[in-house]
């Protein structure tokens, strides 16, 4: 037989003979007739490992991938070094096949490392309790906007337009299932416009969405719009990146309720946008309310220390359409990947890190904004990505400019049109520790020569 | 009780110390590249600067290699026994699917790279979408999803939207009772009420009681079929036709797949929608809680709804080799589709795995699998039985397919133990027990899968050791009472965890 089964002719005719039939085929004569398959599954024959191999390796040799390519995309994902002993650990067989730690007699390793984990994110956020880890960012976002309809019961939610487009597009989804009114608060010289937000608020909106920094890369004053939302009794979610709180106060000392973010920077590969995880932290008074597992310490019956899956009642397993959340799963293997890095990194490290980002995003900002033909969006600061206009005609033209980096071995960013029609011209460049001072400098002699000669082509194609 | 007496284990020794009881002030694994470019001071406003670090561990490598490693190892894993928990599927995880997803070109590629340089993630997801089609027996596929309960929202989602755009408003679901728990979180996440069917007597769905409560105002039934009592519901024809007369739709958990591939299909027993978890039926590793996928399948009257964006394939007009995009642009004002449900396109990774696993086994191999899984539970069924019948019946009909759920009822009434009982000392069998207490129509239940890739003599020893542990309850039902006893913590006391919550180390 093919693939990873193991039963021999005699094998089979001991079993059929246990079990008290003649063939297979009788096993199945349950299905009705009428829903039979009566021909072959329409699939090609099943191949022998090395020819796989090699199919799924010319797969990976038609992408161009960030080792391939001086890459500045970020917007929500970033190309940060993952160190080896992440690959290690998260390939051992006891991280990667068991279940969802059911049985915590045996599953000690998997709840210790969720209570770690848990600790990690509660002290990067500031906030006192943590979820074991929920999908990814955007739908961290959405959940935590339903916990936050589920606690106010107030028909509206404000979101900046600063908050990534995935999560703002997840939020308008699911908002559909719930019955909330999603609104968006406009964004002004890079930043939420708090007129705006204190004229939008009332105390019909349940919660107030924020992300620090937010999408242009930009450092939200995140007291002030914590503040105007709290005086309505809205809660404050708040998406964040968790390398850049090694040097950004904590969200929960800035008066946010629940922090969310999209977890991948921490020790994930990219991997075409997933799996990574979503981590979901939040003030004490919610710990009851949150989605997804929760790992709590306890002693077992002689009196050890030990680790369990705790306050159950709140999931679809034992409250089911009472749950807080249908959230079946955490991304165990991919938290494990982030609380291995934040130890990795450690607490001197994660200041460090932020502080070369912090350093090198300034000298690419003003090296770049220094091109003829590029500008700074605007001037407020920012942490490891921030927003350029390009003075070009329209949002096809930042693509050929782009086209011509990426012929040059250089990925420049990210083209701003892609989701925020007002920038047409705009481009996202972000930062990790991965791109040294002479990667920037090559970005800036590609970008420089590429604005140029796009507008060399549009200035002869006008006087033609 | 002798075991009880015996000396501790190193691993019950050691008291379990976090990372951040580790360590020493000043430690580091991290070296941090060299400063490059000019420091300059004040990029960042007073107000938004981090007044005191995160307390994040502060140890060297080998101290975390250490620490993470002894940690595994107070885990049971797949890789080192058998695991045959109850709707979960619990199969063999290849390794080469490993090896292939991380190759770099997969890998490391960017998710919102140009779709002209990602060709080979592309055209992997487009060939992807066209194997679930196939196996689904529906013609449309998002990939989107990231779980099992994400594609039910999905589903959800979608039903909604299609009934809208037919200018109806519907608010009821339809669940079985045998439904898995995140059926009916999800019907209220969706904005939707619960409604129960009942059970009949075999265990599948009360058509009475079906009809009943099947109205204008249902709008879906949500099945797994077989059930998560590892039954084939027989009556799926009348179903779909009850269901669909009145215009609801029919959603497919697809967590029971493993049992028909190459046998029948969802979408020619008549459902609208399906999810697949990719990480049961198409072995992605389970990592100790996630990742999965949950990808769904649907027919042509749903396919306008699907979320965005999706892979398409262009055959460019010069007559060149196909070119692959992912379709965003329908999302405008004039989209029926229900948006995004995540960011960017997926689980990507997990699709790398599900694709290399399908190419593997082809055709046949998926049937074989659907062949051996239902093989292997027929046969655990039969000698447990043979063995234990008494204490443990199968607690609907004759057979089963790729998985049983036996009542430890009697064996509680005639031994005095529970099925919890049962379960923590297979604990000390060195086998990982079945899920006990689901599904919750059976009093003490028991539910055993199997899977395909285990062997007979497996199977042969999990029979013998469940009649060990009902023999050895029979001259004494304290030592299951009180197990386990070789694991490296004993019962935990998860109450008390509830009561007074404890969910981060004090710093």
């Amino acid at each position: 037989m093919a693939g990873y089964t193991s039963v021999t002719p005699e094998d089979l005719a001991h079993m059929l003979d246990v079990i008290g039939v003649g063939s297979v085929e009788e096993l199945f004569d349950g299905i009705p007739a009428g829903v039979r398959l009566r021909r072959p599954i329409d699939l090609p024959p099943g191949q022998p490992e090395q020819a796989v191999y090699a199919e799924l390796r010319r797969l990976a040799a038609r992408n161009v991938s960030t080792e391939d390519e001086i890459t500045f995309l970020g917007a929500g994902m970033y190309d940060h070094y993952v160190p080896s002993i992440i690959d290690m650990l998260m390939s051992r067989s006891e991280f990667l096949t068991p279940y969802t730690p059911y049985q915590p007699e045996v599953s000690q390793g998997g709840l210790q490392v969720m209570f770690e984990y848990q600790t990690a994110i509660s002290e990067l956020t500031g906030l006192p309790v943590s979820n074991a880890s929920v999908y990814e960012g955007p739908s961290a976002v959405g959940a935590a906007a339903y916990m936050a309809k589920l606690a106010s019961k107030r028909p509206r939610l404000l979101v900046s337009r600063g908050v990534h487009p995935h999560s703002r597009a997840t939020l308008e989804t699911l908002a559909v299932g719930y019955g909330t009114t999603v609104e968006e608060i406009a964004l002004e010289d890079g930043v939420t416009e708090l007129d705006a937000l204190r004229a939008a608020l009332s105390d019909e909106v349940g919660a107030v969405v924020i992300q620090q920094p937010n999408f242009l890369g930009t450092i939200e004053d995140v007291t002030a719009l914590s503040a105007a939302a709290h005086e309505h009794g809205a809660l404050v979610i708040c998406a964040a990146d968790p390398l850049t709180l090694g040097v950004l106060e904590a969200p929960g000392n800035q008066g946010v309720d629940v922090c969310v973010g999209e977890g991948q920077s921490l020790g994930n590969r990219l991997d075409f946008g997933g799996p990574s995880f979503g981590f979901f932290a939040a003030t004490e008074k919610h710990l009851r309310a949150m989605p997804g597992r929760i790992a709590g310490e306890t002693t077992d019956a002689d009196g050890r220390r030990g680790f369990v899956l705790t306050l159950q009642t709140r999931e679809q397993h034992i409250r089911r359409e009472k749950a807080t959340s249908n959230i079946c799963t955490s991304q165990a293997l991919n938290a494990l990947g982030g609380v291995v890095y934040l130890s990795w990194l450690g607490r001197q490290g994660i200041v460090e890190l932020g502080e070369l980002m912090l350093q090198r995003t300034h000298y690419a900002r003003e090296t770049l904004a220094a091109l003829d033909g590029v500008t700074k969006l605007h001037d407020r600061p920012v942490v490891r990505e921030f927003a350029l206009r390009l003075a070009v005609s329209d949002r096809e033209a930042v693509g050929r400019v782009l086209e011509r980096c990426a012929a040059a071995g250089v990925n420049a960013g990210y083209a701003l049109g892609r989701s925020y029609d007002e920038h047409p011209d705009g481009l996202l460049v972000a930062i990790t520790e991965q791109r040294s001072r002479a990667d920037i400098d090559r970005l800036a002699e590609v970008l420089g020569a590429a604005v140029a000669a796009e507008r060399a082509t549009v200035g002869a194609g006008a006087t033609a | 009780m002798t075991e009880g007496r015996n000396p501790q284990s190193p691993q019950q020794r050691e008291r379990a110390t976090t990372i951040f009881e580790k360590g020493a002030p000043g430690r580091r694994a991290f070296r941090a590249p060299d400063l490059d470019v000019p420091a300059v001071d004040g990029l960042i406003p007073a107000a938004s600067r981090r007044a005191a670090s995160p307390r994040l561990p502060e140890a060297s490598e080998p101290e975390i290699v250490r620490h993470y490693v002894n940690l595994s190892k107070r885990n049971f894993d797949l890789d080192s026994g058998f695991y045959p928990l109850g709707s979960c599927t619990m199969k063999h995880n290849p390794r080469l699917h490993e090896r292939v997803a991380a190759l770099p070109g997969h890998a490391r590629l960017h998710p919102l790279q140009d779709p002209r340089r990602a060709q080979g993630a592309l055209e992997l997801m487009f060939e992807l979408q066209g194997a679930l089609a196939e196996v689904a027996g529906l013609p449309h596929v998002s990939l989107q999803p990231s779980a099992g309960s994400h594609g039910e929202l999905a589903g959800l989602l979608l039903t909604r939207a299609y009934h809208a755009d037919r200018g109806e408003q519907r608010t009821k679901v339809l669940t079985p009772d045998s439904a898995h728990g995140t059926n009916p979180a999800t019907v209220t996440m969706a904005g939707y009420e619960v409604v129960k069917v009942a059970l009949d007597a075999a265990g599948g769905v009360d058509l009475d009681d079906l009809r009943a409560k099947t109205d204008e105002n249902v709008a879906c039934l949500m099945l797994t079929n077989p059930s998560t009592l590892g039954i084939f519901d027989p009556n799926i024809e009348q179903m779909a036709s009850i269901v669909h007369e009145t215009g609801a739709t029919l959603y497919y958990d697809g967590a029971n797949l493993n049992a028909i591939m190459g046998y029948s299909r969802p979408g020619d027993m008549g459902f609208d929608i399906v999810h697949f978890n990719l990480h049961k039926t198409f072995t992605q590793p389970h990592g100790g809680g996630g990742p999965g996928a949950g990808p769904i399948a649907v027919s042509d009257r749903i396919e306008p709804f699907l979320p965005r964006p999706q892979v398409v394939r262009r055959a460019p007009s010069n007559g060149g080799p196909p070119v692959y995009d992912l379709d965003e642009d329908r999302g405008g004002r004039e989209s029926k589709s229900i948006g995004k449900l995540r960011g960017f396109q997926g689980n990507y990774g997990v699709f790398v795995r599900t694709y290399a696993y399908i190419r593997s086994l082809g055709a046949e191999g998926l049937k074989d699998v659907s062949e051996v899984a239902v093989l292997n539970a027929n046969y655990v069924l039969a000698r447990l039985r043979e063995k234990v019948g008494d204490q443990l019946p199968l607690a609907f009909g004759e057979r089963c397919m790729h998985e049983f759920v036996l009542s430890g009822a009697p064996m509680k009434k005639q031994l005095g133990i529970r099925t919890l009982d049962l379960a923590k000392r297979l604990l000390d069998h060195g086998v990982h027990p079945p899920t006990v207490y689901f599904p919750l129509v059976v009093e003490e239940a028991l539910l055993v899968e199997p899977t395909e890739t285990e062997t007979r003599e497996t199977l042969d020893q999990f029979v013998d050791a469940v009649a060990a542990i009902v023999a050895e309850a029979a001259q004494d039902p304290e030592i299951a009472r009180n197990a386990p006893y070789t694991t490296p913590v004993r019962r935990l006391d998860e109450a008390g965890a509830a009561k007074r919550p404890r969910v981060r180390q004090a710093l």
